[in-house]
């Protein structure tokens, strides 16, 4: 049974806006002034990564790229007002955009903090959230932008295989073997023992896959700071969740069959 | 009924009930037992009181514009784990997101909350009308009669909300490191007569 790389679907929750307000943060860009050309370079770049890893990009995030160059090519040319001074910003309609969706962001935030108290407050006839989603845990962006870090900086003198499968099946057991004893790795220090293409998208596919089966968790210090893989079980006290939540993948090791 | 004895029945009342009692529901059942509005108020805090200063395992709750026993924090897992199949439910960062904007803007239509998000939101929609946080308030009236979306009382105690004025007002959320800058930047523009400077600028 071998699963090739594009047999994975999976399900991008934040959308192009949030993308585009991830590269302004992560860029120090300001968002009242948003260098065109590079934000349109940096997210087509975004958009390559996800299709090499055959993620299920959501329309959305094509009419945004070809949004931002239609506000490039605007701002290219000549204002046919001739009161220049007046002339309307064609990145406007955009930047409120941005700032309404950031401020929904900020209210989301603020929601969320809430719930850090309220979680554990239980009313008669009312549903009870479960106890792990609070923790700050590293966004699919984060991710992705390590992920073109390591692509990037891959050895160009390896050569494919085009044919080779690289099932990522074997590869979910090669990062749980490698997180082994070690209360965590970096995700850089994962992705980088991969010297091909198709082994690193395997590679992340298989740590996106076990983020989602519970068994590992990525966690973040800081905005932009480095992501820690842990195994679930050896996750700090302080970044751990409901014991309880998680003892039904105490086993994450279940012997997988040979590929 | 005296005093002593209607703090019975109030306990009673708001341990048993299954959605936060208002003052004039508390009237109603009460009847001719009903003290004055503010007495009952009154007691209604003292009835608080007592059940911290007894240490009972729930506290009386003022959440969503009404009261309710709820249980304290400390016996969280106790409750997780009577209800342990029920527990599993998560909140995604969309699902927040949108649950945020339903609740400033509600209520409102799915393409509305689309045009906000930049993003489909139809399957995180499914998700809150699941947990009960969100539910369907009616039609707009505009082509195609979308439905429309409002939070819900369990949203309020979810979030331990006593009313909707409690959320920070949207002007004033601003991510710390952007009213930062906003700040160092604003020589470029004229501010406008009667702008609403941000509260926590400082004054120079």
């Amino acid at each position: 049974m071998t699963t090739a790389a594009n047999d994975v679907k999976l399900e991008i929750f934040e959308g192009p806006l949030d993308l585009l307000l991830f590269l302004i943060k992560k860029n120090d860009l300001n968002i009242h002034d948003i260098p065109l050309s590079q934000i349109t370079s940096e997210y087509i770049l975004c958009l390559e990564a996800m299709k090499d890893l055959n993620l299920n990009l959501a329309g959305e995030f094509l009419v945004m790229a070809a949004t931002l160059m239609q506000i490039k090519a605007r701002s290219l040319l000549p204002s046919p007002s001739r009161e220049t001074e007046d002339a309307v910003d064609p990145r406007m309609d955009l930047v409120q955009r941005l700032l309404e969706y950031q401020r929904y962001k900020e209210a989301a935030r603020r929601l969320e903090s809430r719930l850090t108290v309220t979680k554990d407050v239980h009313y008669r006839g009312a549903p009870i959230l479960g106890d792990d989603a609070f923790t700050m845990e590293t966004s699919l962006f984060d991710l992705l932008d390590a992920f073109r870090e390591v692509l990037k900086n891959l050895k160009p003198r390896v050569r494919e295989i085009e044919t080779e499968d690289v099932p990522i099946e074997v590869k979910i057991r090669d990062v749980l073997a490698f997180l082994g004893s070690r209360p965590y790795a970096t995700f850089r220090e994962i992705l980088e023992r991969e010297s091909t293409r198709r082994g690193l998208i395997a590679t992340f596919l298989a740590v996106l896959e076990l983020i989602r089966l519970k068994q590992i968790a990525a966690r973040q210090t800081e905005a932009f700071g480095e992501i820690r893989v842990y195994r679930r079980e050896a996750l700090p006290e302080e970044l751990a969740e409901d014991p309880a939540a998680t003892e039904t993948h105490a086993a994450p090791s279940a012997p997988m069959p040979e590929a | 009924m005296d005093v002593m004895g209607r703090r019975k029945v109030l306990e009673l009342l708001l341990w048993l009930t299954d959605r936060p009692l208002k003052v004039a529901d508390l009237l109603r059942v009460l009847g001719d037992d009903a003290p004055a509005e503010p007495e009952l108020r009154e007691e209604l805090a003292a009835l608080g009181r007592e059940l911290d200063e007894r240490s009972a395992p729930y506290q009386l709750a003022e959440i969503a514009q009404g009261f309710q026993c709820a249980s304290r924090p400390a016996y969280s897992q106790w409750v997780r784990r009577l209800y342990k199949e029920k527990t599993s439910l998560r909140l995604s960062p969309s699902a927040l997101e949108t649950l945020s904007i339903i609740a400033y803007k509600q209520p409102l239509t799915r393409g509305e909350i689309e045009d906000i998000r930049g993003v489909d939101v139809s399957g995180v929609l499914e998700t809150l009308l699941e947990r009960r946080l969100v539910k369907i308030v009616g039609r707009k009236e505009a082509l195609g009669r979308p439905l429309l979306y409002a939070t819900t009382l369990d949203f309020m105690r979810q979030f331990g909300l006593r009313s909707l004025d409690e959320l920070p007002r949207l002007e004033e959320l601003v991510p710390p490191e952007d009213a930062a800058f906003s700040a160092a930047a604003p020589e470029a523009m004229v501010s406008p007569v009667g702008a609403d400077a941000a509260p926590e600028t400082p004054v120079a």
